[in-house]
């Protein structure tokens, strides 16, 4: 994969990287880059390594070999700022990992208290704004708990727009929802895609991806096996991506 | 000698009742704050730190706390240096508590779920942060059953500083049924009192517990 660095740097870009779990080698070099603006999708069987590769981006996971450039942060070296990558890029998990002894307040007010040193004040009116944002401005009081798996995948997107990211990852946000929860979240992103958010997503919503990305990139077996244009999911090129999009995709 | 039990002797008792609990306090807080350290230098990003502190811990599990008692008191005389029997005893309890409240507290931690971590890593807190304002609120309420369970075996323990001569209830007891030779009633009184100062604690542990069973479902405030 070739990704020319036009003058503006690319806010994410991978370049041939690879990452071994003991003797399985998940992502064998990888490379794609993520401009200012795009939204990114990654599709792949389970297993493929789409996950692994977002979670490389936000260094959950170390990686082997290669380089990775986010928001100017070299992620691949050990000496990388964690906390001031962490500042550039917001992470949304399929577990929505939301802190269960918090008010959805507190945990969208937390971070820009504590890392940023916010004013109560201001973080409480930064609440009610991301909160408006995701439409859940009701449910400022209210614990996790009390709330719908659908509406804790909002709050926690909203507890990551409170940090004002360069770059937002998406871990399969929908896939621990019911089929009816899952349209709100996904208003919720198409929203902030509308809003000029860049945005990478590991996703098995092929219609979602279709809709919503600039770029698809298909993984198989730990590379990148074909990217292209949100077009690609209807005219494959290759026989794999065929197949996959062939294979139970038609939901939306 | 013999004579009747009177009030001097159950002021003696009580008088040794006291020193139990000044001991499970000096115990509890002692090794509670030093178990605290254990707690976190187990679950250090220094590989040394876990180490040292497991093997702490192992050596601490596997040793009677009889056995330390007599190290701290007869062991510690016999190389020279003298220690009263409060010290003693306070030392080796401490030792010993902080060697098992690491454990409680370690466990109550790691069972804090991981994607707990990691959110609170991808907001960029630093991980004082996460430790203080994610991870231990919520260990602490995993955590409250079983330490509160162990208060009462440390109550009970306490009876074993009487063997280095530090008069507690059971050293009391011991000198008042040398004198009166009803060892019956004396250590039946002796029961009682530990039961009347455990069994508040074993009610609020249950009660806790049966809290927490709920709290797994919702945690919330209605």
């Amino acid at each position: 994969m070739q990704q020319n660095a036009s003058p503006p740097a690319p806010i994410v870009s991978l370049r041939d990287v690879q990452k071994s779990f003991g003797s399985l080698r998940v992502l064998d070099g990888v490379s794609f880059a993520v401009e200012r603006g795009e939204v990114l999708a990654i599709i792949g069987r389970s297993g493929s390594g789409k996950s692994t590769a977002l979670r490389c981006i936000d260094r959950f996971e170390k990686v082997d070999r290669g380089e990775i450039v986010v928001c100017g942060h070299r992620v691949d070296l050990p000496n990388v700022d964690l906390r001031a990558l962490r500042q550039d890029v917001g992470i949304v998990f399929q577990s929505y990992n939301l802190f269960p002894h918090l008010t959805i307040e507190q945990n969208i007010t937390l971070a820009p208290r504590s890392v940023k040193r916010m004013a109560a004040s201001q973080t409480r009116e930064l609440a009610h704004k991301v909160l408006a944002q995701v439409g859940l401005e009701e449910k400022v009081h209210a614990y996790p708990e009390q709330l719908s798996g659908g509406q804790q995948q909002r709050a926690a997107i909203a507890r990551s727009l409170a940090m004002q990211p360069k770059v937002m990852l998406f871990d399969e946000v929908t896939s621990a929802l019911d089929p009816e929860l899952t349209g709100e979240v996904l208003k919720v992103i198409e929203q902030l895609a509308a809003d000029g958010m860049t945005m990478v997503m590991v996703t098995h919503e092929m219609g979602f991806a279709k809709s919503i990305a600039d770029r698809i990139v298909f993984m198989h077996r730990g590379k990148v096996h074909e990217t292209g244009p949100a077009s690609i999911l209807t005219s494959p090129k290759t026989p794999e991506l065929a197949q996959f999009v062939g294979t139970g995709n038609l939901k939306s | 000698m013999g004579g009747h039990l009177n009030v001097n002797h159950l002021l003696f008792l009580g008088h040794g009742a006291l020193w139990t609990i000044g001991l499970s306090l000096i115990a509890l807080i002692g090794g509670g704050i030093a178990g605290f350290a254990i707690a976190l230098a187990r679950i250090s990003p220094h590989k040394s730190v876990r180490l040292l502190s497991a093997t702490y811990v192992q050596l601490i599990q596997g040793t009677p706390l009889l056995v330390i008692l007599f190290l701290g008191y007869f062991g510690l005389a016999a190389i020279g240096l003298k220690v009263s029997p409060l010290a003693a005893a306070g030392a080796s309890l401490t030792l010993y508590v902080a060697a098992y409240l690491g454990e409680i507290w370690r466990g109550s931690i790691q069972s804090v779920p991981k994607p707990q971590w990691e959110a609170a890593e991808g907001l960029a807190l630093s991980r004082t942060q996460r430790m203080m304002k994610v991870i231990l609120p919520q260990a602490i309420r995993i955590a409250t059953p079983p330490t509160v369970g162990f208060m009462v075996q440390i109550i009970k323990n306490t009876s074993l500083a009487s063997v280095v001569g530090f008069v507690e209830l059971m050293r009391s007891g011991q000198i008042v049924n040398n004198s009166l030779f009803e060892p019956f009633a004396i250590y039946a009184i002796i029961a009682v009192v530990y039961f009347a100062m455990c069994y508040p604690l074993s009610l609020l542990s249950q009660r806790l517990e049966r809290r927490m069973g709920r709290g797994m479902v919702n945690l919330a405030p209605a």
